[in-house]
């Protein structure tokens, strides 16, 4: 059996990953999981958050907008609407969608759409945060 | 006659648009190039995506999600219009308006209301000459092209059709055949059909677990996947844009080294004509000192 997984990351933009990993580990929507090799195939919804993998025993973060996973045959794909990884986060816009976002909740003006707002919120955060532990 | 200097000054003028044309060509030869690797670089996405969810389609009921249900009489039709947000293109965006006036106007033969939603300027302006009912969001031009104008558009089609508003949806766009070929495309999008579950038995053999439920994924992946098409129809008709331009430029150019040829030889037939009258004069008045 191969000892490593192919991890490819992939957004409609382009192909944000594509690396021979010993280890995956991600935020599902059910709750984190981690892949090692010869896991058994999967599918899961991923949350908006970070997704890190260990390369030669260093582990490395990217940011992920929810999305898929899925896992077979020692392949992990990841398919998200966007994602970055810790090194290329843009770190002022992440701060600037922050503050926007906190802005917003606290005006309330008309056509402010709660859920809109919380999941901008929520990348922002989790972009800085990635930024921060990387 | 058409005098010397007029005729010189329609030369010079001819040329100068032949450097714009050609210019243009080369801008519009070099965009194609950039719209084609985005399509390169989305390619595996789409495909990645088609995958998973025929995987997932043989595990499902098929009514088992709104966006799949069709509708007995549908009564409400939106038009999604792809086209370019500038001209010079040739007949690139009357194509594709022709094509969506010609299924508007079928779909209201058939006793439907037609409401039109875009990407691009040209098509917007078109459709409102006409009296069609028209979506009256923000963003309605192509570019900036990016997933997130499909990810709008998406959401506001999806929202109007489980609302009730509309009973099914299409979009029009150009799809890229050849450089020199692009077709407007009619491509329905809601109701949804799913892809047929893929039947190799190596794939069937393999148990995937799923994490939500089977059910669940869908109904998370289906209004991804409606973005994703309208997405790609979005990029084919950039790529298509750069194609008709880079065409209609190139023939643009062709004529003006037709017209300027042209131009020359009546500026040399006009001045031989004037060196003619001249020496007449001169030969004329000589033999009239003489006599």
């Amino acid at each position: 059996m191969d000892k490593n997984l192919q991890l490819d990351i992939v957004t409609p933009d382009r192909l944000v990953l594509s690396e021979r990993v010993d280890y995956v580990s991600a935020h599902g929507v059910k709750g984190d999981f981690g892949v090692l090799p010869g896991h058994i195939p999967m599918l899961v919804a991923l949350s908006v958050g970070g997704l890190s993998y260990v390369v030669d025993g260093s582990r490395r973060t990217a940011f992920v907008n929810g999305g898929f996973a899925e896992v077979a045959g020692n392949k992990v794909t990841v398919l998200a609407e966007s994602s970055e990884l810790a090194d290329n986060i843009d770190l002022a816009r992440a701060m600037e969608s922050k503050r926007r976002a906190e802005q917003r909740l606290e005006n309330r003006e008309t056509g402010f759409n709660m859920k809109r707002v919380e999941s901008s919120l929520q990348r922002a955060l989790a972009r800085i945060q990635i930024h921060d532990n990387r | 006659m058409a005098s010397l200097k007029s005729v010189k000054t329609k030369i010079t003028g001819v040329k100068k648009t032949k450097q714009i044309t050609k210019a243009m060509n080369m801008v519009a030869s070099a965009k194609l190039r950039g719209a084609q690797s985005r399509m390169e670089r989305f390619r595996p996405y789409a495909v990645k995506f088609q995958d998973i969810l025929k995987g997932l389609a043989g595990k499902i009921e098929h009514s088992a999600h709104p966006l799949l249900e069709k509708r007995g009489a549908p009564a409400a039709c939106g038009i999604i219009l792809v086209t370019s947000d500038r001209g010079l293109c040739g007949g690139f965006n009357a194509g594709l308006i022709a094509a969506a006036l010609k299924t508007a106007r079928q779909k209201q033969a058939a006793g439907m209301k037609v409401k039109f939603y875009h990407a691009g300027r040209k098509g917007r302006d078109a459709i409102k000459k006409h009296g069609f009912e028209q979506d009256a969001a923000e963003h309605f031009t192509l570019e900036p092209l990016d997933f997130q104008v499909a990810g709008q558009l998406g959401e506001t089609v999806m929202a109007e059709y489980l609302s009730g508003a509309l009973d099914e949806v299409l979009v029009i766009h150009a799809e890229f055949v050849s450089l020199s070929r692009q077709v407007p495309v009619l491509r329905p999008i809601l109701p949804m059909a799913l892809p047929e579950p893929a039947h190799d038995g190596a794939k069937e053999a393999e148990e995937y677990i799923y994490e939500p439920e089977a059910a669940e994924l869908l109904a998370a992946l289906l209004p991804r996947h409606i973005k994703v098409q309208i997405y790609r129809g979005l990029l084919d008709t950039s790529a298509c844009e750069h194609a008709a331009r880079m065409a209609a430029m190139d023939n643009a150019t062709r004529n003006c080294d037709e017209i300027a040829a042209s131009l020359s030889l009546l500026y040399n037939k006009t001045r031989q004509s004037a060196i003619t009258t001249d020496l007449i004069d001169i030969v004329s008045g000589a033999e009239a000192l003489k006599g």
